[in-house]
């Protein structure tokens, strides 16, 4: 059977979802994240629910049985913040944080989804509403026919919280679990799970010729008027709802709608003062907030920080390289130097100090790269029980979602992924991924996390089931 | 030997780390007071603050003991205009009036020019958003506290300000120029001239005026639904209400008394002309005006508006009643105001303490916080720079500089330990090096391949 796979995905049937009444993997090791390891055990699932996990669980009569003798059940991964299921998509950036930390590009491609928000003049201040699609969800723009999401997939991520990147207030993200389901609707776990927001860079201004805002004090000049105009709008509205009878009626605002529907906001910072920055930020605009980036968590004041704003931290895997054009004569700070230095054992200093955070993808989808940059954490201290939480329950927990995502328990969205090995092991190879119950066959040779032989090229997207 | 052995264990010292605050004694100092003139003695600092300053002191038991022989001490130097400290920008240009913006939003307390400048003995500085637009972001003053956060910097209980800018730069971008406009990159954005850089002033006014006066209704009786808070014109209230100081940019003695007459009708004060290269022009007139004046001390032509500069500026507008400081604009520049300060000397014949009042006491007056800074006297902030030799001199170098009586620089202590943080780099940039060496994974194979 094992070898009869592959030989069927070099026919080209690949990555084709099978739908089964049950399916039942036994005497597995069964890592669940939530409590303690199983040794040997199985798992039943029915309905795209775990039915039944445990040591002492029968295999269901009518349940595809897959032996699990020497491989192990995970949870599947999930991508904390990510462009997939958005084709097209550029991936996310922390663009107000580039410069002097390492490499830091601003990537403007334009997701098919937001496009339509496409600013026709230039904004002359904030009433403008520049850059802002803060209404749009992106639950209702996701596709199954994003080639990353095999990709991902056959690198054993089954979820994702993807977001629209766009602009200042990009808009609302949603969890998505990555089938290749005909209806797009059918991938979501949860929406809205928060506005994606940005803050651009400026240089000298005035000639630069972008309209409101130029400068990163405008960035933030603006969101700081958004939040007040929103806190503003909802008296009025709801005064005019009370009681709209001799009073001026208050224009829609679709800006301030969106604004208003985000349960949490997702801000950058990548250096050690813009962490400092955007938590003062989110406290004065008294948003649940959730940071990406975090090229410096590595300093201790950063874990601190959190901690005292009890803010979770999404930490990009994209760890500072020194870039490869630069000139060779210009030799960087020695704060820069150290941040490419120690970016990596930020992992290992957040998880011991008690901070909310988990890894994001941040562009990554070629499985390789994504297991190289979990080892690089892993050689800097991380331990491989923290590395599997940062990328299973502690996202679902950020975003709302641990009762239903991010752990192998009983009646929780049925997403286990089987390997042979370690999943952070380069040699280990992925057997079989369960997505919402459903059963996708690896890309041939696929490990978790890339591994060795990975196959990053996908193959005829949009499996059917 | 012995040497070798004392440098290489200063050099493992957190260069960085700056001593507490202690007590202190710095003793047989020649002290330059610049309110109560020049003395031989020493000074006592205790909890941030000068406790006493004398010919004969009493040492507090405890006190740590400078010995500044043949040295100077001078209060910490204040820059009444730099841009130094801010991330991503410094203008908020794309709009004729920016007073939404805010450069306590963007402090950077990383900005290796916050210890050139302390360096220079500089201990405050007027952090200005930039000179793009008629009304610009809203400004604060910091003390160049190296090593702390942002929020560490900031210099408490400081009244704000906010940037004005006339002539030439805020008009410039109504006149694109012939390659801008056929890169398809910059639209002419109001204003093109002179009168039209008043005009956004007064407009901004007159729309500031109503919103104060919808807030001050709404404030009186405090019921029903308050009026929406915009942030452009709340900076602008302040500057109406005499809570927020305006420091705008000029040159040209017209569009100074331009300014004045605006500021007169709206009934708002003009805290700060800076840079007013041609304030020798008009001085009577600030002075009548009340506002105080920063310059340069012979930085000038550098654009058609600053042709009529003379070095005698400062001393000509001090003596006709202006309060006169001299201020940097620049990072590089901020590192030696104290020579700049000695040129007033030269060109105008003031005095060596109206000279070094000029980046001490006057810029704390016209920042309001003279009450804290700007001069050795009991009570103020132990804000002081110890140097090797007489201070308007080129010669002069910073041998320490305190902040509310903390040591934040060192001059021994820097030299001293650059042998061990350039050893500290080498060796990461070797190991980046080796790193990238090492052979990476084998390339993916690729189906079909």
């Amino acid at each position: 059977m094992k070898k009869l796979i592959p030989a069927l995905l070099l026919c080209g049937a690949f990555a084709i979802a099978q739908q089964h009444p049950a399916i039942a993997i036994r005497n597995a090791k069964i890592v669940t994240v939530s409590g303690p390891v199983i040794a040997k055990g199985t798992v039943v699932v029915r309905n795209g629910l775990i039915e039944a996990v445990g040591d002492n669980v029968q295999a269901p009569a009518d349940a595809l049985v897959i032996d699990g003798e020497g491989l192990t059940v995970y949870p599947g991964l999930i991508d904390s913040l990510s462009t997939w299921g958005q084709p097209g998509a550029a991936p996310t950036t922390t663009t107000a944080t580039a410069g002097r930390g390492g490499r830091g590009a601003t990537t403007t491609a334009t997701p098919a989804a937001a496009q339509m928000a496409a600013p026709t003049q230039l904004a002359r201040g904030p009433e403008d509403r520049p850059q802002t699609t803060s209404w749009l969800k992106i639950a209702d723009e996701i596709s199954g026919a994003d080639r990353r999401i095999e990709t991902a997939r056959s690198a054993g991520f089954t979820t994702a919280v993807t977001f629209p990147t766009r602009g200042i207030f990009a808009g609302q993200g949603a969890v998505i679990d990555l089938i290749s389901g005909e209806k797009p609707g059918e991938m979501v776990v949860s929406s809205p799970v928060g506005q994606y927001i940005s803050l651009g860079r400026g240089g000298f201004g005035g000639g630069g010729g972008g309209g409101f805002p130029s400068s990163l004090m405008g960035y933030i000049a603006y969101v700081r008027q958004i939040y007040l105009d929103a806190d503003h709008y909802k008296l009025v509205k709801e005064a005019y709802a009370k009681d709209p009878r001799g009073m001026q009626r208050p224009d829609y605002d679709r800006a301030l709608e969106g604004v208003l529907d985000s349960p949490r906001i997702l801000l950058p910072a990548n250096r050690l003062v813009e962490m400092d920055r955007m938590l003062r930020l989110a406290a004065e605009l008294k948003q649940p907030t959730i940071l990406y980036g975090g090229r410096e968590a590595f300093r201790a004041q950063a874990a601190e920080l959190l901690k005292k704003y009890n803010t979770p931290l999404l930490l990009s895997m994209k760890w500072p390289e020194k870039a490869r054009d630069t000139d060779p004569d210009e030799v960087d700070s020695i704060r820069t130097l150290e941040t490419r230095d120690q970016a990596a054992s930020a992992p290992a200093i957040l998880a011991k100090a008690g901070v909310r955070w988990a890894f994001y993808s941040d562009g990554l989808d070629q499985a390789r790269d994504l297991q190289r940059a979990v080892k690089k954490a892993l050689d800097a201290g991380l331990s491989r029980e923290d590395a599997l939480r940062a990328l299973t329950l502690s996202p679902a927990q950020i975003f709302g979602v641990q009762d239903r995502a991010g752990s192998i328990e009983k009646g929780k969205i049925a997403n286990p992924v089987v390997t042979r090995g370690d999943i952070f092991d380069d040699r280990t190879k992925v057997e079989a991924i369960i997505v919402d119950g459903r059963k996708y066959e690896p890309a041939a040779e696929a490990s978790p996390m890339g591994g060795r032989g990975a196959v990053t090229e996908p193959g005829n997207p949009g499996g059917i089931r | 030997m012995k040497k070798t052995l004392l440098l290489a264990l200063l050099a493992a010292l957190p260069a960085a780390a700056p001593l507490s605050a202690e007590t202190y004694v710095i003793q047989n100092a020649t002290i330059m007071t610049v309110s109560k003139g020049t003395l031989k003695g020493s000074i006592v600092v205790r909890d941030g603050k000068i406790v006493e300053v004398g010919e004969k002191v009493m040492v507090p038991s405890g006190a740590k003991v400078i010995d500044a022989s043949n040295q100077y001490v001078i209060p910490g130097i204040i820059d009444c205009h730099s841009h130094i400290a801010g991330d991503g920008g410094i203008n908020e240009g794309s709009v004729s009036v920016s007073s939404m913006v805010d450069i306590k939003d963007i402090i950077n307390s990383e900005d290796i020019a916050i210890y050139r400048a302390l360096a220079g003995g500089v201990t405050t500085a007027n952090i200005l958003h930039g000179s793009a637009n008629a009304i610009g972001g809203k400004t604060l003053p910091l003390k160049m506290r190296w090593g702390k956060d942002a929020q560490g910097l900031i210099f408490e209980g400081a009244t704000p300000g906010i940037k004005f800018a006339l002539g030439e730069n805020p008009k410039r971008a109504g006149n694109p120029t012939g390659r801008a406009i056929n890169a398809g990159a910059a639209p002419a954005r109001y204003p093109a001239t002179r009168m039209g850089v008043e005009d956004v002033i007064r407009e901004a006014f007159v729309e500031a005026k109503a919103y104060k006066a919808e807030w001050d209704a709404w404030d009186a009786k405090k019921t029903g639904i308050p009026p929406r808070k915009d942030l452009k014109l709340e900076a602008l209230k302040e500057v109406l209400e005499g809570k927020r100081y305006v420091h705008a940019h000029c040159y040209r003695a017209d569009e100074i008394l331009m300014l004045l007459r605006v500021a007169d009708e709206f009934g708002f004060k003009i805290r700060t002309l800076q840079h007013v290269l041609e304030g020798y022009k008009v001085a009577k007139e600030i002075a009548a005006h009340g506002a105080g004046a920063s310059t340069f001390s012979d930085w000038w032509s550098y654009k058609m508006e600053a042709f009529d500069a003379i070095p005698f500026n400062a001393a000509i507008m001090m003596k006709k009643g202006v309060v006169v400081s001299i201020n940097s604009d620049d990072a590089e520049q901020m590192r030696h105001l104290n020579i700049e300060a000695g040129k007033a000397m030269k060109y105008g014949g003031v005095s060596e303490t109206e000279a070094l009042a000029m980046v001490t006491l006057n810029p704390a007056k016209q920042l309001g916080i003279d009450n804290r800074v700007g001069s050795i006297e009991a009570g103020k902030d132990a804000d002081l720079v110890i140097y090797d030799k007489f201070p308007l001199s080129d010669y002069a170098k910073v041998q320490k500089v305190l902040i509310d009586g903390t040591v934040y620089f060192d001059r021994d202590n820097e030299v001293s330990s650059r042998p061990g943080k350039q050893a500290e780099k080498q060796k990461l940039i070797d190991k980046e090096k080796q790193n990238q060496q090492r052979p990476q994974t084998p390339p993916t194979r690729r189906q079909g391949q």
